[in-house]
């Protein structure tokens, strides 16, 4: 069964859902179509639920902020498809998406891509062990759940997110064991070329050396300019190694929080095949997109961190622009009205995205996180290592796709989500070329794995539809 | 592995079971929430090694914290919500999928 | 040095032909538009199929079959070559009788590699099978390889006898001059008397350099493969009345074929994936081996080959031009047969003929081809 619509938005958070608020008073007949159950993605992660909890003030103005939006979005008129997994998208544009209980069409003559970030991946040796997870795992499991990691507990990585999740625990009452911080000493040294955006950016920096002093006079154990960050255990996670100004230590822990950052969730917009560029100061694939946020395929638009990270508030800004020059692609808003409604977008936009530059500087991820060791699994999937990698490409492998063939890297279930960006560096790496010159692996559909069933549901569906 | 901040509100709903034992859950928790304050221990064990994998990403990106779910088999738990009664099993490796 | 034979495409064929003709000591030079298995060899299904061909190419492939079995000392590598048997499986006693009609045509031919199988013996030897199917015609022999691995063995034994590879050089233009052809790919010009033409789905467009007129469509047959589950099959299973090709590799994934068309573009080396024949395709998964609902697909991919009209191969010299030699248009199923033509390749080439069965394969045999108008 096919339903059809102006505007279909992939992706409920903040770019998604302000998307469709606008594109709704707009006149555009919107679709909003998300993996999750409810509103809010992930940085505003089961919202509507939460913040009904007298335990939700510990997790922050920024995340109940949330709320309002979701409400919005509510009242807006779009029609909602929660959990609900697109796993294959036809120009332009029909989307094959499976819930659990059936598989449908969605049609629509413009599509807006909003699905967020996703962590970077930290390979390191022993990440795979149980006990081993992200910091935004972890801030998932007090959003939805009120749960936090039982002691002894490490954090170690860096980058804004670190800080809040830090926060947030302290706030419910908890502390870690220990932070380890994977900033080298002297980063705000190469940060000092975008001191100018801080600045303009001074908000996020006073909350974030708010958090920093917060978390100094907590008491808990905060040791920076970490390298060399190893779990070691058997069936599990027992214990972290660790290497500060040259002397290796350890300790024991259950879990191990890691975070090197977040990078835009790219896999359906390569799929698709618009146009992307490496993106060295993010050390990322980035879609290339105009300031209507239109990507290179027509009736295509991208906005929120998937194009680029820039944080909640930027994303929802970037929603709106994106639904603004949507309508004037679709002739619901003459070119003059789209550019007066889009210029005091475009200004807070900016404002939003000033600091970003100098904390991308700041917060590089280590080389041996992008290039690791040899022993290191960067295929958790299946189980492939950086030597396997650099074994290929003595081979004569030059890019991923052949690597893939060779050794298997990037055929398990996550699709390359937790290895296309490792797969990139060493392979750059190892043949002394740049990553953009390497290339990404060839990303192909199903979007998600997707059982014969739900392919076969679609079958079903479509012999009973009329000719 | 996890645990429940005391004094939540509605700190238990209903139950699930997990490879047979009974366990609290609470309304919007999900499969792999749940597991993890099951036990430390792992979730599955690889399809390719039989290495002991457990939740990584909760959001449906690492495919680490696949298991069973009143029947079917390798559902992402991080993606699956919690309801009365279900039974949850962890995976061994490949999934038979004989009759 | 200028090479004996060139050969245009480093897929499988042009893999095999330069292999077979470095091992008699030719100097062969392999170019290549994009990479090696790029395209329809490294999106083949793999199957090592004598089973149900058409009788034109029954010959030629029990002879690849004979080769399959000695792989290994072919070409220094195993392939990932298993012979678990092929089954080509019945749903109705109509189906299963027109399986015996053709075991009792090649019996009558002097070939017995086909058996029918009963249903206890099809549920031994695939005891997941749906509960409607009542036989199969088998060949206990046969069986599947890696594609990749394959193609790439090939090659690396080609490279090992003396053949040259270049990549990234996509054929534009060719003249005769005297004796030898001028080749000229954007980034240089090479020469050499002998030219093989591999180029799969742009062979036509080779061959038409040279004035030979070959009608070919192009083929983007759809491939998918599950997440790894447990062991529970051994043969490669088809069917009769459905477009399915379905087997079990060694480490548990099932990879699923039968010729669902994706969207090909040509110019471009790319393709889309039809969503909705994926979908076709699963639903003949979910007839034959109805436990496989409940498996994911975790990636799917399709191919650029040549297909012609009557989906056999166009194998021997050109009527046009001296010198040049076709080698394409296997439309699905040139996998199995590639170590036999590389052979009948290396003979034609240094002998001027061959023993090979290749006569049903001549280009001449479609009317509207030979010399371009």
């Amino acid at each position: 069964m096919t339903e059809s619509f102006d505007l279909a938005v992939v992706g409920a958070g903040p770019a998604g859902l302000a998307a469709a608020i606008r594109s709704s008073a707009l006149g555009l007949k919107t679709v909003v179509v998300d993996e999750q159950p409810a509103p809010g993605g992930q940085i505003y992660r089961a919202v509507e639920a939460t913040s009904r909890s007298p335990r939700a003030a510990a997790l922050g103005p920024d995340y109940l902020r949330g709320r309002e939006l979701v409400e919005r979005f509510r009242a807006s008129g779009a029609h909602y498809q929660p959990s609900t997994q697109v796993w294959q998208i036809e120009p332009s544009w029909s989307l094959f998406a499976s819930t659990a209980a059936s598989t449908h069409v969605v049609s629509a003559r413009h599509l807006l891509l909003a699905v967020g970030a996703t962590e970077r991946p930290v390979p390191f040796s022993g990440w795979t062990l149980p006990g081993v997870m992200t910091v935004g795992a972890a801030q998932i499991m007090l959003k939805t759940s009120f749960m936090v990691p039982k002691p002894p507990f490490w954090i170690a990585g860096q980058g804004p997110l670190v800080l809040l999740y830090a926060t947030q625990l302290l706030d419910a009452g908890i502390r870690p064991d220990g932070l380890l911080l994977t900033t080298p000493k002297g980063a705000i040294g190469r940060a000092l070329g975008h001191v100018g955006g801080a600045l303009s950016g001074w908000r996020y920096l006073r909350k974030g050396l708010a958090m920093m002093r917060r978390l100094k006079r907590s008491g808990v154990p905060i040791l920076s300019d970490v390298e060399g960050i190893e779990a070691i255990g058997g069936e599990r996670l027992e214990r972290v190694s660790y290497r500060r100004a040259g002397v290796t230590q350890n300790v024991a822990a259950s879990t191990l929080l890691v975070h090197e950052g977040v990078v835009p969730s790219t896999h359906m917009s390569l799929a698709l095949g618009a146009a992307h560029d490496w993106d060295d100061a993010t050390l990322c694939m980035k879609p290339r997109l105009d300031d209507w946020g239109k990507a290179s395929l027509p009736g295509l638009s991208i906005a929120g961190d998937c194009g680029g990270i820039g944080g909640a508030e930027a994303a929802a800004v970037q929603g709106e622009i994106a639904a603004i020059g949507a309508a004037q692609a679709l002739d619901k808003l003459d070119d003059a009205a789209a550019q007066r409604d889009a210029l005091p977008l475009r200004k807070a936009l900016a404002a939003h995205l000033a600091i970003r530059p100098f904390l991308d500087a700041i917060y590089r991820p280590r080389a041996a996180i992008r290039t690791p060791d040899d022993n290191v699994i960067v295929c958790r999937c299946e189980e492939r290592t950086a030597k396997d990698v650099r074994d290929a490409v003595a081979s004569g492998c030059i890019g991923p796709a052949q690597v893939k063939s060779f050794t298997r890297a990037g055929m398990g279930p996550c699709q390359g989500r937790q290895c296309a960006l490792t797969l990139t560096e060493l392979i750059a790496s190892a043949r002394g070329v740049s990553p953009a010159e390497a290339g990404y692996l060839r990303i192909r559909p199903p979007l998600k794995p997707v059982t014969i069933g739900e392919l076969a549901a679609l079958d079903e569906a479509s012999a009973k539809e009329p000719a | 592995m996890f645990q429940r901040l005391p004094d939540t509100a509605t700190a238990a709903d209903f139950t699930v079971e997990v490879d047979g034992t009974t366990c609290a859950a609470r309304a919007g928790d999900t499969v792999a929430a749940v597991l993890l304050m099951a036990g430390d221990g792992p979730m599955r064990r690889s399809v390719v090694s039989g290495a002991p994998r457990a939740a990584y990403c909760m959001m449906g990106v690492c495919f680490e914290c696949l298991v069973e779910v009143d029947g079917l088999p390798s559902q992402q738990g991080c993606l699956v919500q919690v309801r009365p009664g279900m039974r949850i099993k962890r995976q061994n490796g490949r999934p038979e999928i004989a009759p | 040095m200028t090479p004996d034979v060139i050969v245009i495409g480093g897929g499988l064929h042009g893999c095999a032909a330069a292999m077979n003709l470095s091992a008699r000591q030719c100097r062969v030079l392999v170019l290549e538009r994009s990479a090696v298995a790029r395209h329809a060899s490294g999106a083949s299904a793999g199957g090592v199929r004598t089973l149900n061909r058409d009788l034109a190419e029954v010959p030629l492939s029990l002879i690849a079959a004979r080769m399959w079995d000695d792989i290994e000392s072919l070409v220094d590598d195993d392939c990932d070559y298993h012979a678990h048997g092929q089954l080509r499986v019945a749903e109705t006693e109509v189906e299963l009788a027109s399986l015996e009609a053709r075991r009792q045509q090649m019996l009558a031919l002097g070939y017995s590699h086909e058996v029918v199988i009963d249903q206890a013996e099809l549920r031994r030897r695939a005891p997941t099978i749906g509960p409607q199917c009542v036989g199969a015609l088998m060949v206990e022999t046969d069986g599947a390889a890696d594609p990749y691995r394959t193609t790439h063995a090939f090659r690396r034994k080609a490279e090992r006898l003396g053949a040259q590879f270049i990549e990234g050089a996509c054929v534009t233009a060719l003249s005769r001059q005297g004796t030898v052809w001028q080749v000229t790919t954007p980034a240089a010009r090479y020469e050499a008397p002998t030219i093989v033409n591999c180029a799969g789905a742009w062979s036509d467009e080779i061959a038409a350099m040279i004035g030979d007129r070959a009608p070919l469509q192009t083929r983007c047959s759809m491939m998918m493969v599950s997440e790894r589950v447990a062991p529970f099959l051994g043969p490669v299973v088809s069917a009769v009345n459905r477009k399915l090709s379905f087997k079990q590799t060694d480490d548990g994934t099932v990879v699923i074929g039968g010729g669902h068309q994706g969207r090909p573009d040509r110019a471009h080396e790319s393709y889309q994936l039809d969503g909705r024949r994926l979908g076709e395709s699963a639903t003949a998964v979910a007839a034959i081996f109805p436990t496989m609902r409940r498996v994911r697909i975790v990636r799917a991919w399709a191919g650029l080959e040549a297909q012609t009209p009557d989906h056999l191969p166009i194998i021997g010299p050109s009527p046009s031009a001296p010198g040049f030699f076709h080698a394409f248009g296997f439309s699905g199923h040139g996998f199995q047969p590639a170590p036999a033509v590389g052979r009948a390749l290396a003979d034609l080439v240094i002998d001027g003929g061959t023993q090979m069965p290749i006569a049903p394969f001549a280009l001449d045999r479609f009317a509207t081809s030979g010399k371009a108008a």
